[in-house]
């Protein structure tokens, strides 16, 4: 689950490590009003889940308290694309008001689980401002990196370690060291996936602050962070994710135009693959879980429907445990149920596969059956053409 | 001969009174698993399925000689579950549960350093030696005893690549899944050496998704090490970067993890890589066929 930077900045404060003074407004005189406790010089950035907002236009350096307004009000309702928000872009509705800050230099610093080792593992670099990826590609050794082992957690030798590999100034040394150990506290307190800081900056009064900040969390662990779901914002998400996750399917919209409805992530995934293989393009990702009930499938073909996009579905399931019968008596049902009108094809196989391939012929629906996979995807990509 | 497990195995269930714990054990007993135990704190004392039931992990296996477990305990006790397991001192901990917390599958991790204790899994289906033991949720009637070992992170794809070789007479020494989530106990390099080294194993089939580095590990140590071949399969080529494909460790992130870097680090490592799931038997078949190895697969 993501937040918003104002959001992860209230968590920061919590935790000790140092911001900016500045609150969220989600109005023009809202956002006047906080300026008016700086003087008017602020930073007005907008607050969407994505990053790149700065070169899309969403942050804004204001030297009075007209031009808050001025941006705010530009800003508000605006429709910001970024590399991260797809060409549909995401609207403003929430602006951070900040007081300006002096920077002296930017640096870079993250907390993320590194797989290979299985640890938490902070990362500091001197490249601040820039993606972390990019630096990763052009010049990885300015990249440096800490394991935390976690029966102790972050150890300040390690913290110091990183600032002056980073260059901090020697004077700041124990405040960036404070800084990142109170980073990574935020980071297994709330079981977060990725703390990022970019930039993490030195100012000219000798300050260290987190000037950006972006948090996510494992959504593995949101069941005992209630403070934390109280600031998921729907309106960031899509509305069928949103729709599906209320029913325990895992939903992922795409762009294509056949609609997926499949038992297992792995192989959810291998049928968008094959769809696309054979010159289609998959409207969406979804693992309707082992079970693949009546239940379940009944929703599952609402959400797939909603999307105006889709022009066919394609379902494709493999029938171990839950045996091919009862799931083609669970498909024939639903699509009963939400009046199918665009062409659906169905791939089963595993235990009972005749007699759940017979149930799909006698419905009576105009269900267009496969033996393979490759068959199922060649006919569907030719329906929705 | 197998890996990791068969018909000497003696697994407890951990979670047995619950639904799922319940469900999969009457099946494995159906299958043939030696099921010995069950364990739920509170529980201790009664039968389940014919099962003794024990309040601890360390009782069950004390009273039982437990080797093996299984863990169908939800996610906000799973990490608990496979702490208690390992301290009982038992072997081969296969954790089947699906949305553990992942700073508690770390902190699991570095509990099981320097024990003797082997995970499976989180979110994973288990492990299967066909005809001898079933631990976990697979549907055990589609395999069949045999010459080829899988490996695999997702669940239904193990299924698929198991129909496929078994509808062309082709059997399994033991099938493994080692799960969907970004932090497991074993891994697909640890899976190969098992399989490289049991004399019953003919060939592999290894079946990866986007994410991580796994497969470029098992690329490595193919490279370096397998005497046996090796088909493979990628899901997710069609995936976009930075979602999450349902499995939690299922997601490109930082441009790294896509299925392309994969597939070229295993072609590159003499792995054959089928294009789609459907053809992961028929590229085994093709090699086995190159390398004079289907009749020995298919007796």
């Amino acid at each position: 689950m993501n937040i918003h930077e104002y959001q992860a900045k209230a968590v920061f404060r919590k935790y000790g490590v140092a911001v900016p003074v500045g609150a969220v407004a989600f109005s023009v005189d809202e956002a006047v009003k906080v300026a008016e406790q700086f003087g008017g010089r602020a930073v007005v950035k907008a607050q969407i889940h994505a990053g790149g907002r700065g070169k899309a236009g969403g942050v804004k350096l204001a030297k009075s308290l007209e031009e808050v307004r001025q941006y705010a009000t530009e800003l508000l309702g605006k429709t910001l694309v970024t590399h991260q928000t797809g060409p549909e872009g995401k609207v403003v509705q929430r602006l951070l008001v900040e007081s300006l800050t002096d920077i002296q230099k930017e640096y870079y610093v993250g907390v993320v689980i590194d797989r290979a080792t299985g640890c938490v593992t902070m990362m500091a670099s001197e490249e601040g401002g820039m993606e972390i990826e990019e630096v990763a590609a052009k010049s990885p050794e300015k990249i440096f990196r800490e394991t935390v082992d976690p029966a102790v957690g972050l150890k300040a030798f390690q913290a110091r370690k990183l600032a002056y590999a980073i260059h901090i100034p020697s004077d700041l040394t124990k405040q960036a060291t404070q800084f990142m150990m109170a980073l990574y506290k935020t980071f297994v307190d709330n079981d977060c996936s990725v703390a990022e800081i970019n930039p993490l900056v030195v100012t000219k009064g000798g300050e260290v602050l987190a000037l950006d900040a972006k948090l996510n969390f494992d959504s593995n662990a949101l069941y005992r962070h209630k403070d934390i779901l109280e600031m998921r914002d729907l309106a960031e998400e899509d509305a069928r994710e949103v729709e599906a996750s209320k029913y325990d399917l895992s939903y992922i919209a795409l762009h294509g135009n056949i609609g997926c409805m499949v038992n297992g992530a792995g192989l959810a995934m291998a049928t968008m693959d094959t769809i696309k293989y054979y010159g289609g393009e998959p409207a969406n990702f979804l693992d309707v879980g082992g079970g693949a009930t009546e239940e379940k499938v009944t929703e599952a073909f609402k959400i797939i429907l909603s999307d105006d996009g889709v022009k066919g579905i394609l379902v494709n399931i493999f029938g171990g445990i839950m045996k091919c019968d009862v799931i083609a008596n669970g498909v024939v049902a639903a699509a009963r149920q939400v009046g199918l009108t665009r062409p659906l094809v169905v791939r089963l196989e595993g235990t009972n596969v005749d007699l759940g391939k017979q149930i799909l012929k006698e419905s009576g629906l105009s269900i267009v059956p496969a033996d393979s996979l490759a068959e199922a995807a060649q006919k569907i990509v030719e329906l929705v053409k | 001969m197998s890996i990791l497990v068969d018909k000497n195995t003696r697994v407890i269930t951990q979670g047995i009174s619950g639904k799922t714990g319940l469900f999969h054990t009457q099946q494995a007993i159906e299958y043939g698993t030696n099921m010995v135990a069950g364990v739920t704190p509170g529980k201790g004392g009664t039968v389940i399925e014919g099962v003794p039931v024990f309040n601890t992990v360390e009782e069950a296996v004390r009273e039982t000689a437990a080797n093996a477990s299984v863990i169908y305990v939800p996610p906000a006790g799973a990490a608990e579950a496979i702490m208690e397991a390992a301290e009982a001192g038992v072997e081969l901990v296969i954790c089947i549960t699906e949305g553990i917390p992942v700073l508690d599958m770390v902190q699991v991790k570095r509990y099981l350093e320097g024990r003797n204790t082997r995970l499976i899994g989180p979110n994973c289906p288990g492990v299967i030696t066909p005809n001898q033991c079933k631990i976990g949720i697979m549907p055990g009637y589609i395999h069949k005893p045999g010459h080829v070992g899988v490996v695999s992170r997702s669940g239904t794809l193990t299924y698929e690549a198991v129909y496929q070789l078994t509808t062309q007479g082709i059997g399994q020494t033991t099938a493994v899944g080692i799960g969907g989530d970004p932090v497991n106990g074993t891994n697909f390099v640890d899976v190969l050496r098992m399989f490289n080294e049991d004399p019953e194993t003919e060939a592999v089939i290894m079946i990866g998704e986007i994410g991580g580095t796994a497969e470029e590990d098992a690329a490595a140590y193919v490279k370096e090490y397998m005497k046996k071949p090796v088909a493979g399969f990628i899901a997710g080529r069609s995936a976009p970067p930075g979602k999450r494909m349902g499995h939690a460790g299922a997601i490109i992130s930082g441009g790294k993890g896509t299925a392309v870097e994969k597939v070229a680090a295993m072609e590159a490592a003499g792995i054959k890589v089928a294009p789609t799931h459907s053809e992961m038997g028929s590229t085994l078949v093709a090699m086995l066929k190159e390398r004079g190895l289907l009749e020995k697969c298919r007796s």
